[in-house]
């Protein structure tokens, strides 16, 4: 081969690799985003259907209830506006608490629950996640201090 | 007045670090000896004042000093000794100033180590480690002096997040940071190199040595970290691709490739500007990392609240240091040439095909960790990327990647037949593949599994491994065949080469063991009541109930779980659920026994409220799991290997006797 041959081949050989890279790299991506909504928009029905999306805002105070199978909880999760049912089976994290900030990631089912796979809580008592901060703010309620809010009963 | 005199001898080693960065550089320019002759000295000074800030805050800490307002909030009278010293990197500005502090340890290093390089050279990698610094100092001073008063001072400390009390997160930060301001040291040489406009062999001959050191400690950070993350977050996972976690996997990911492309440019002077390139982005990433921890933007398991503000310090840090340096680059590379030739089947081909294979693989990391950072900042809403696309993207790279690797060291430099490659390596290929079909067959009896498991995912996994095993083998039979007495031909070969085999090796034992824990392991989420017991991998585990117990700063519910095999005892596990009297925060400390095989793993969920004694249990059975630290071992040990090779050593012996003649 000639050196400009060589040249372009090497050239072709690049750019074929990172064209299958960025490939991969997008049609993973397009997999397995999640987006996050709030409790409001949930309610107005801006969350897909069918797909996995993430959900933060406060466990609802006396909302927290246990099978008998003690594994399975189902809890409110409000931004003091709208809240929506959740279930979860499987080992809450240590900071989850009635009152205190939590996202969940999970699909919407028929049952209007949302069936979570996911549940986080931060480590850090006075530290909200910031997507449950986020939709307090958005629902015009964090005026009051969010780590102490009252449940909207 | 302690405190003062920590934060007074940081303003002074800002002075010095200043000094540092404009005269060796301006003296290497005009070839003004006096000049570059100050550059030692200046390195020696920064490093004793850092140190005597350092050792000020880690006193403050120890004499539970809460007039200080860093330790008010990180450390707690009840807190033990060795926490206390471990709470000084526990927030944000302490983390900084050891930083700085490793910052000024490793060019005082460099100011030591370097009797055999040009004046020059040391001027300027002195002079850019300088001003490096002084980009830290000023961080330090104006946004985040750790040394600042609180008064009236508070009765008692806030106390340090208990995630942190720990002997694993007393060793990890340090590790890593040495590791992440290791990478300065290459910086400063390619950028030294590229003011200088000599980009020869010789560039990389010296800093090859201190990358190697850096990568050793960011190698084992990242692994202890790992470690941490396994028995202290209670989920039995190892790794989360956690936004935190992915700041410290970009920069080794370019750090190995950095080291590989070093060899060749020392060796056969190819890829110099490539080179050249990935030492630069190899230390952007490590800025960057620190910019993700440090500045709070990112959601994470471990980010700790701070302020955003200091997050635009970094980030404009960060624009001048990578700006300036790809601008020197621009203009200085295109002098540098490629380098040396070689044909497209060549060990170089190999090894440039590994390094561009990192390279992507650090970029698919960036854009899945940075991806919902740059959604939310231009308005299209908060999202996540989960660990599945890390996944997707990872093992589709690293497959070919671990290939190449097998074949890296069995290539002939420049030009290669591939016949005669293939030739060689066909009976390795042949018996990795045989035994990775054969091996999953057994895995279900050897393991107690209740059914076999056989899947193409473990299958490859073990392929890759054993292929790179196999490959190493013949290697060896190469580099030891031959006429002699055999001891003799084991001794010829260099440390670096067993470093390289060492490392390697580490490589393949660390994808054992993550191929057979995501195959083969147990979990189980359960309710267990007092006398319950759960069958898993052949293991029998009885819950004995919980008492309580009161730990130094901390009460304890203490699960006792007995665990047997065939009606044996095998052992006692005693997983606690703390509650910490300070920030009153709840904590899993999971109870593990290791094995070579297997480890048994068992955390506390929560008390389930309507029964009596009853909790939420987990059990885990991870079978090979520590072979995946073993491997990160076994690389720094090759890396270790490497550098005390005999030829880094000879540099002194002939300066000495150059000395002597003289």
């Amino acid at each position: 081969m000639k050196p400009r041959q060589k040249r372009a081949l090497y050239i072709v050989v690049a750019l074929a690799a990172v064209g299958l890279a960025v490939m991969l790299v997008l049609n993973a991506l397009k997999d397995n985003v999640s987006l996050y909504f709030t409790p409001t928009q949930v309610y107005n029905k801006e969350a897909p259907q069918g797909r996995s999306f993430r959900i933060g805002g406060l466990v609802e105070e006396g909302s927290m209830k246990r099978e008998g199978d003690g594994l399975t909880v189902h809890f409110v999760i409000t931004d003091l506006k709208k809240s929506l049912p959740v279930v979860y089976r499987g080992i809450l994290p240590d900071l989850f608490k009635e009152g205190k900030g939590v996202v969940a990631q999970g699909k919407m089912e028929a049952d209007g629950v949302m069936h979570a796979a996911e549940v986080l809580a931060k480590h850090d008592e006075n530290y909200m996640p910031p997507e449950a901060a986020d939709a307090l703010k958005k629902a015009g309620t964090a005026a009051s201090s969010p780590a102490s809010a009252p449940a909207v009963k | 007045m302690i405190p003062e005199l920590g934060h007074f001898s940081l303003i002074v080693a800002l002075f010095l670090a200043t000094t540092l960065g404009v005269l060796p550089i301006l003296g290497a320019a005009r070839n003004n000896s006096v000049l570059m002759g100050v550059a030692r000295p200046l390195a020696y000074g920064q490093m004793l004042l850092i140190g005597v800030a350092f050792a000020t805050l880690a006193n403050a800490f120890l004499s539970n000093d809460f007039s200080v307002l860093y330790v008010a909030q990180h450390s707690n009278s009840q807190l033990p000794g060795q926490y206390r010293f471990a709470a000084i990197w526990g927030g944000h500005e302490g983390s900084l100033l050891l930083w700085a502090f490793f910052l000024s340890v490793w060019t005082a290093a460099v100011a030591a180590f370097s009797k055999h390089l040009p004046e020059e050279m040391v001027a300027r990698v002195l002079g850019v480690m300088g001003m490096i610094s002084v980009g830290f100092l000023l961080f330090m001073l104006f946004t985040s002096s750790p040394f600042e008063r609180l008064l009236p001072a508070a009765a008692d400390g806030r106390d340090l997040n208990p995630l942190l009390q720990d002997p694993g997160l007393v060793i990890h930060p340090p590790m890593l940071y040495m590791g992440y301001v290791g990478f300065s040291v290459a910086f400063a040489f390619a950028i030294s190199a590229l003011l200088g406009g000599k980009l020869d062999a010789t560039w990389a001959r010296w800093s090859r040595p201190w990358t190697t050191v850096a990568w050793v400690f960011m190698t084992i950070g990242i692994a202890l970290g790992s470690g941490w993350a396994y028995y202290e977050l209670g989920w039995g996972g190892w790794w989360f691709w956690d936004p935190v976690e992915n700041a410290s996997f970009m920069p080794w990911l370019l750090g190995t490739a950095l080291i590989h492309s070093l060899a060749v440019t020392e060796k056969r002077g190819a890829f110099k500007s490539w080179t050249v390139l990935l030492a630069i982005a190899a230390f952007s990433l490590s800025l960057l990392g620190t910019f993700l921890v440090r500045s709070g933007v990112l959601t994470s398991v471990h980010s700790f609240a701070s302020d955003p503000k200091r997050g635009i310090f970094i980030l404009s840090f960060l624009v001048l240091v990578i700006g300036a340096s790809l601008l020197l680059f621009a203009w200085r590379a295109p002098k540098v040439g490629l380098g040396g030739k070689f044909d497209m089947v060549s060990r170089e081909s190999l090894l440039l095909s590994n390094n561009v294979l990192l390279s992507v693989a650090s970029a698919s990391v960036f854009i899945g960790t940075l991806y919902p950072l740059f959604m939310d900042a231009l308005g299209y809403g908060k999202l996540s990327v989960g660990a599945p696309y890390f996944e997707a993207v990872f093992v589709p790279l690293m497959v070919p990647m671990v290939f190449l690797m097998g074949l890296g060291p069995l290539a002939r430099w420049k030009k290669m037949s591939v016949p005669d490659l293939a030739r060689r390596v066909r009976w390795a290929f042949g018996s990795a593949l045989v035994l990775a079909v054969l091996l999953p067959l057994l895995m279900g009896k050897f393991l107690s599994l209740e059914s076999n498991k056989w899947s193409p995912m473990i299958v490859l996994g073990l392929l890759m491994a054993f292929w790179v095993i196999a490959t190493l083998v013949v290697s060896l039979r190469q580099r030891w065949a031959g006429q002699g007495r055999f001891m003799q031909r084991v001794r010829a070969q260099s440390l670096s080469y067993y470093g390289m085999q060492v490392a390697h090796l580490g490589v393949a034992l660390f994808i054992i063991g993550v191929t057979l824990v995501k195959g083969y392991e147990t979990e189980r989420d359960l309710r267990m009541n007092v006398g319950d017991t759960v069958v898993a991998g052949g293991y029998e585990f009885r819950f004995n109930g919980v008492t309580e117990s009161q730990g130094p700063n901390y009460v304890a519910g203490v699960g006792h779980v007995s665990v047997s095999r065939d009606g044996h005892l095998v052992t006692e596990l005693e997983p606690e659920k703390r509650q910490y009297n300070v920030s009153g925060m709840p904590l899993t400390e999971a109870a593990i026994t290791t094995g070579v095989f297997r480890d048994l793993y068992v955390s506390l969920g929560e008390p389930i409220p309507e029964a009596e004694g009853a909790w939420a249990v987990r059990v885990y059975i991870k079978p090979f799991i520590d072979w995946i630290w073993a491997g990160c071992l076994l690389m720094g040990l090759g890396g270790i290997l490497a550098v005390s090779d005999r030829r880094y050593r000879i540099h002194k012996k002939a300066v000495t006797l150059q000395g002597a003649a003289a």
